[in-house]
């Protein structure tokens, strides 16, 4: 089987593994960057969540072989001030939605910042970053802990 | 999941003689529906043609008017072009209701008209499913079938397409461009999906061995007052109860002068209500003629125990949006 | 995508010495969690590690007859494949005495798995694959193919409630209770209601997936797991695996959520634990959503006649409560769904009554506010109907009935505000600007619509064992075996701690998660906050004994403890309670019946008045939250920006429990057809507007430091308050959940 070669976090990775191996759990089995988490493998709940290229995907639905020389950030590659805002607004309790929620916000305020509308969005281009937008926007991340209201408080605070 | 190989394809033409000698293989594109299905071992291609780095990720403008999207585009990508927010806005509000910011960064044109249904039964390898295996039965007949179809149902499969695009496209009028090592097919949208009947297995006119390279949308002066409504169990991220995908347009005399109407969440492929259309053009706009107009498109409904509501939501959500175009008209 | 640079944060305003109590803390772990840093039970690295997939069954009752896995034993990378006919033997699950020992109660089931040909349930796992790769694992799984004798299955639960049979109940809940005469005084009572409320089964999916490593060195058990009872789950392993209970050794430092769903211990540790054996390599066993819905117990459902009788100016003269629900017939859970008609208000004839059927299903288990989340929404929803039959305001006539004992056992109460709390409450929430007859309230295509109701939830506390050292660097450390499934406990714990040694907030370190620890009590039925202070606090208070001895010898005193340690050249200074002896443990159990005995003087509980918002869509019946208020009567806050979120997400839990969730079991077959995310839908952000909770912050002078465990009473009324607030939107009533907008239309 050919090695794959991944680009995580600015550094390159190989692994060793078949093609039907998720870039999932290329980063929690074969890397060990276990901070990606996995809570349905299904698209259904947003814990696996990274970046591509600036792009925030589900990466339990993402092939890894897809994603060769593409730029992959995980959370053990986010320095941003969404984190610390994230612990002082408590958005957060027992933490295994949490990477995602983190990498989904960046993903979330670079669309958002780059015109992008969303289903909240009534003018031709979004305007303000509305507590409607934000709630809307990060309805792919699934918190079962319930820490809805600190995370959009987070958000909100270091989108202004 | 199942071993399978891998390519990685670059040249539209390579990809295409490759398919066309390997009945097993099946194209990728963002994998959203194909990888989880192949994890739940209802698909097992041999092969998969990465085709997400093919050069069809254009989104060009006609020079009749009308636009032309590559089949690689994202959901994403296409929603928040000003084009279509502009002259097809509900195209674009169709889309962003659907799924989650990272699935539509994912998720290509092409993929999203052929994914599968989300009927809980077809997803479950332990239960009866007609278009799974054909001939097993249908454990949703009895079953669950809250998200199952009232309209274009058979025997054998109630199974409802879920996209929520391909309702908006199937009110454009959208044509689906698809090539083969035999050549190029131009099928109109609302011809592309087949209804189940018996081979509910065979979902649309795609032959195996054919890519959707293009969708294009023709000019439509009325779709730039259009509206996308979907009605579902939660907030966001979810499957559409009902989507109703409308545009209008009123002539000097204050009549219906055009109308688009389509339904999503209730049929078993995007569901063009061309009699209801028929009903309203040339009609006053009121909530009579919207009412009469969605109840003949709904008189063919066949209910389920578990989705006869979808009958009168349908009828409502009609209802409620063709009022909201009409206030929006009249208010500009 | 571009890094963003560090931005200096505000130091976290320094806590003073002696005042960490009562101040919004950030969590201590919430660096490693919104890093990645933090481990959960899953991603633990051993480097001969294996990973494991179970096969289930799907069928509901029967026999296995044949098992064939030559095909998956084909595929490259597998390892072993176990079935009952090749699985390590290992010990039945044993009855016990839960006083004794919490460790038999933890079974999830009393199957043997794997270790039996005997189905109980569709979902059951029947086999496991283990590989070296997941990949692996999981391609093999599906080709084990089973040939069954199938029995006649009891799944079907509306066509099984004429089986069900009075519930015995058990020491802290009778199954049924009584007070005068109730159909009596129903029947001739001046107005009346007289109910039928159902409620679906329901699942926690917590995001973290159940999941377990099992590690082996020759007789020694390292496990890690997704458990919020380490000390009983690692006794339970014990006892399964034939081994002494010194050496299982069960992890939990973070725990990706639980609410109950991780407390009894379910067939994948155990498996995993079995398949370690066998392979005689570490086994990684991390359960698929799938996976987790049928073989992890959830909330049954229930069905429940509700009857109130009242006089015309409102005073309850008869309340009325049948329920029914359901158990597996391999285990499971009386859901005491008739706790708060018991615990609430003043009526003169009282019946309560539980039901149980047994079917052929996952025995059901815990879920956040067991008996209180269902029996809430049933007695909140019917004074909430009977308020209009007697066009009375629906918080005026809870204020009617507030009894000044407990009306079932007739204790006092150790607190009670609950007219405080909907005073304030009421208050706050603008109550008073509600027009209260139904459909008069509008906002576009929206109908508006108001409602409220009683939160409660009774108070527990278990015993723990706690050890707490004093260095002479000023560092303190506490040890205990508690839980972190998202509450704060070490922040609260360590808090606590320090004010009780007038030492620095950020000097007490704290170690839990682990049954190497003294053992600290499962996380359950919110007591784990006061059960554990009870024990901070007597260790700290000895400690504090030790060092002022210890400083009128080396005079010291009035110094900082750490101080008076370096003038005595002692390193350190421990104290604890509690040992793991034989007679420690015999002392411990002493400690928890004196403290269930102390505690069984009073009716002790959490409360509170829930507010809300919500509005219909007059054409398509969605129905969404617009506004909340929960105003609590807890005790004394120790940490009030977590106590917040423990609040807050029960009330979201509430609101999925209202508007979306249900567990959906085929009545034709037994399998749980809402197995995954996509089809088990939880509430997302934009079902949640911003949630306002507030307390009154008494503390309950029974409790140590006034401390009221509050993880569970923010679910118990949010159901009913959204229900009633619907009726009041739209004239109906709805007394099935979940509110679906199919109901509302
Ligand atoms: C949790 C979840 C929620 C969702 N919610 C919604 C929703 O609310 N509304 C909605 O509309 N959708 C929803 N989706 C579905 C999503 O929109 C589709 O999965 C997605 O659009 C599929 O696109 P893809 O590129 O990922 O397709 P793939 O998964 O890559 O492919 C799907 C199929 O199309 C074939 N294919 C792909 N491209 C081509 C091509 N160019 N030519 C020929 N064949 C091709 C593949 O072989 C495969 O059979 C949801 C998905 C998930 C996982
Ligand atoms: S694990 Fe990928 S979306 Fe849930
Ligand atoms: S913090 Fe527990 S799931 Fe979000």
């Amino acid at each position: 089987m050919p090695e794959l070669r991944l680009r995580i976090n600015g550094e390159d990775h190989k692994a060793d593994v078949a093609p039907q191996v998720s870039l999932l759990d290329v980063l929690r089995e074969h890397l060990w960057l276990t901070g990606t988490k996995k809570g349905c493998d299904q698209g259904a709940c947003g814990a696996c969540t990274v970046l591509v290229d600036g792009r925030r995907i589900v990466s339990c639905l993402a092939l890894a072989v897809q994603y060769e020389g593409r730029e992959i950030t995980t959370i053990e590659g986010v320095d941003h001030p969404l984190q610390e805002a994230f612990v002082r607004h408590d958005g957060l309790q027992c933490g295994y939605c949490t990477p995602g929620q983190i990498c989904s916000a960046i993903g979330m305020l670079s669309e958002h910042a780059a015109g992008a509308p969303s289903a909240a969005t009534e003018a031709l281009a979004p305007e303000a970053l509305t507590p409607a937008e934000i709630r809307e926007r990060m309805s792919g991340n699934i918190c079962r802990c319930g820490a809805y209201n600190g995370i959009a408080e987070a958000i909100q605070e270091v989108a202004s | 999941m199942k071993t399978f190989n891998y390519l990685r394809a670059t040249d539209v033409d390579v990809a295409l003689q490759r398919i066309a000698v390997e009945p097993g293989a099946r194209f990728l594109g963002g994998g959203t529906n194909l990888v989880d299905l192949m994890r739940e071992g209802i698909e097992a291609p041999e092969t998969l043609i990465d085709i997400t780095r093919l050069p069809l990720d254009g989104i060009e403008e006609l020079p009749d008017g009308g636009l032309r999207i590559g089949a690689l585009v994202r959901n994403s990508d296409l929603a928040a072009h000003p084009v279509v927010r502009g002259r097809y806005p509900f195209l674009s509000q169709a889309i962003l209701l659907g799924a989650t910011g990272q699935i539509r960064n994912m998720a290509t044109v092409g993929g999203n008209l052929l994914q599968r249904t989300r009927c809980l039964y077809f997803y479950d390898e332990a239960s009866a499913c007609n278009k799974r295996e054909p001939g097993a039965g249908c454990a949703a007949r009895e079953g669950f079938n809250r998200g199952n179809a009232v309209l274009g149902t058979s025997d054998a499969c109630v199974a409802t397409h879920p996209s929520d695009m391909a309702v908006a496209l199937a009110a454009i009028d959208a044509v689906v461009e698809v090539r083969s090592s035999r050549g190029t097919r131009h099928i109109p949208l609302t011809e592309f999906h087949l209804l189940p009947g018996t081979t509910p297995h065979l979902e649309s006119q795609l032959e195996s061995d054919e890519l959707i390279t293009a969708v294009e949308l023709p000019p439509l002066p009325v779709a730039a007052h259009s509206y996308y409504r979907k009605v579902r169990d939660r907030a966001s991220y979810a499957f559409a109860l009902v989507s109703v995908a409308a545009a209008l347009d009123f002539g000097a005399d204050g009549r219906i002068a055009d109308v688009r109407l389509a339904l999503g969440g209730v049929a078993t492929k995007p569901w063009r209500a061309r009699t209801a259309e028929q009903l309203l053009l040339g009609a006053a706009a009121s909530e009579d003629s919207f009412a009469t107009a969605a109840a003949a498109e709904l008189a063919a409904a066949v209910p389920l125990p578990g989705n006869a509501f979808k009958i009168d939501l349908a009828c409502r959500t009609v209802v409620a949006v063709l009022r909201r175009l009409t206030t929006e008209r009249s208010g500009s | 995508m571009t890094t963003h640079a560090k931005t200096p944060v505000d130091p976290a305003p320094s806590v003073p010495v002696g005042g960490a109590v009562g101040r919004p803390v950030d969590r201590r772990d919430g660096h490693a969690k919104v890093t990645g840093a933090a481990r959960f039970s899953a991603e633990h690295h051993y480097p001969d590690l294996t990973y494991a997939t179970m096969v289930h069954a799907t069928i509901a009752r029967g026999t296995i007859t044949a098992i064939d896995t030559a095909a998956a034993v084909a595929v490259p990378g597998v390892v072993a494949v176990l079935t009952h006919l090749n699985a390590p033997r290992i010990r039945p699950v044993r009855k016990g005495n839960i006083v004794r020992d919490l460790g038999p109660s933890v079974s999830g089931t009393e199957v043997n798995y794997l270790n039996t040909d005997q189905v109980f349930w569709d979902g059951q796992p029947i086999a496991v694959v283990v590989a070296q790769t997941s990949v692996a694992a999981n391609e093999a799984a599906p080709l084990v193919t089973v040939t069954y004798r199938e029995q006649q299955a009891r799944v079907d639960f509306a066509a099984e409630q004429h089986n069900a049979t009075p519930a015995k109940g058990d020491l802290t809940f009778a199954g049924t209770k009584k007070k005068g005469d109730a159909e009596a005084a129903l029947a001739t009572a001046q107005v009346s209601v007289d109910l039928r409320y159902t409620t679906p089964g329901l699942q926690h999916n917590t995001i973290e997936p159940h999941a377990t490593i099992a590690v082996w060195s020759g007789d020694h058990l390292t496990v890690h797991d997704t458990t919020q009872s380490t000390d009983a789950s690692h006794k339970y392993l014990a006892w399964r695996f034939g081994v002494p209970a010194a050496q299982v050794r069960v992890r939990a430092e973070f725990v990706g959520g639980a609410f109950g769903g991780k407390f009894a211990v379910w067939p994948g540790t155990v498996i995993a634990a079995m398949a370690a054996k066998a392979v005689g390599r570490p086994v990684r066993l991390a359960l698929s959503r799938k996976a987790v819905s049928r073989a992890a117990g959830g909330r049954t459902a229930s069905t429940n006649r509700i009857a109130l009788g009242a006089t015309r100016d409102g005073r309850l003269t008869a309340l009325i409560q049948d329920s029914i629900t359901h158990v597996g017939s391999v285990g499971g859970l009386l859901e005491a769904t008739s706790s708060p008609a018991r615990h609430l208000y003043g009526a003169k004839n009282m019946l309560t009554r539980q039901n149980l059927v047994e079917m052929d299903l996952l025995p059901n288990t815990w879920l956040r506010a067991p008996g209180e989340a269902i029996g809430s929404f049933v007695l909140e929803s019917a004074m909430d109907e009977l308020a209009y039959e007697l066009a009375m305001d629906p918080i005026d006539l809870r204020m009617r009935n507030e009894p000044a004992t407990d009306p079932t056992s007739g204790k006092k109460f150790s607190q009670r505000m609950l007219r405080e709390a909907f005073e304030a409450g009421a208050e706050r929430f603008g109550w008073a600007d509600r027009n209260p007859s139904p459909r008069s309230m509008r906002d576009g295509e929206w109908l508006v619509g108001m409602g409220a109701a009683t939160a409660y939830h009774p108070v527990l506390r278990l015993v723990a064992d706690v050890k707490v050292r004093l260095s002479n660097d000023g560092t303190a450390l506490v040890q205990c075996g508690f839980h972190e499934m998202g509450m704060a406990a070490a922040t609260v714990q360590a808090q606590i701690a320090a004010d009780a040694l007038g030492i620095a907030y950020e000097k007490v370190r704290v170690e839990y998660g682990d049954s190497d620890l003294p053992p600290g009590p499962m996380a359950g039925n919110s007591n784990q906050t006061a059960t554990v202070a009870t024990s901070v606090l007597a260790a700290c208070a000895e400690l504090t004994r030790k060092v002022t001895a210890l400083a009128r010898k080396t005079g010291t005193t009035g110094q900082e403890p750490a101080a008076t340690l370096r003038a005595a050249h002692t390193p350190f200074l421990e104290a604890s309670v509690g040992s793991t002896s034989r007679l420690g443990s015999l002392r411990s159990q002493g400690r928890f019946l004196a403290t269930f005995l102390k505690d069984q003087r009073w009716s002790k509980a959490a409360r509170g008045a829930q507010f809300c918002e919500v509005r219909v869509n007059a054409d398509t019946g969605e129905l969404r939250i617009s506004r909340w208020l929960g105003m609590f009567d807890v005790g004394h806050i120790i940490n009030p920006k977590t106590a917040a979120s423990q609040l807050r997400g029960s009330i979201v839990m509430g609101i999925g429990m209202a508007m979306s969730e249900q567990t959906l079991v085929d009545p034709r077959n037994g399998r749980t057809m809402s197995a995954g995310l996509d089809s088990y839908y939880l509430p997302v952000h934009a079902d949640i507007p911003p949630i306002d909770v507030a307390w009154l912050n008494e503390p309950d002078k029974s409790m140590p430091l006034g401390i009221i465990g509050l993880g569970e009473v923010g679910m118990t009324g949010v159901a009913a308050a959204i229900a009633n607030a619907v009726y009041h939107a739209t004239g109906r009533r709805i007394r099935d959940l979940p509110i679906s907008l199919d109901k509302t239309l």
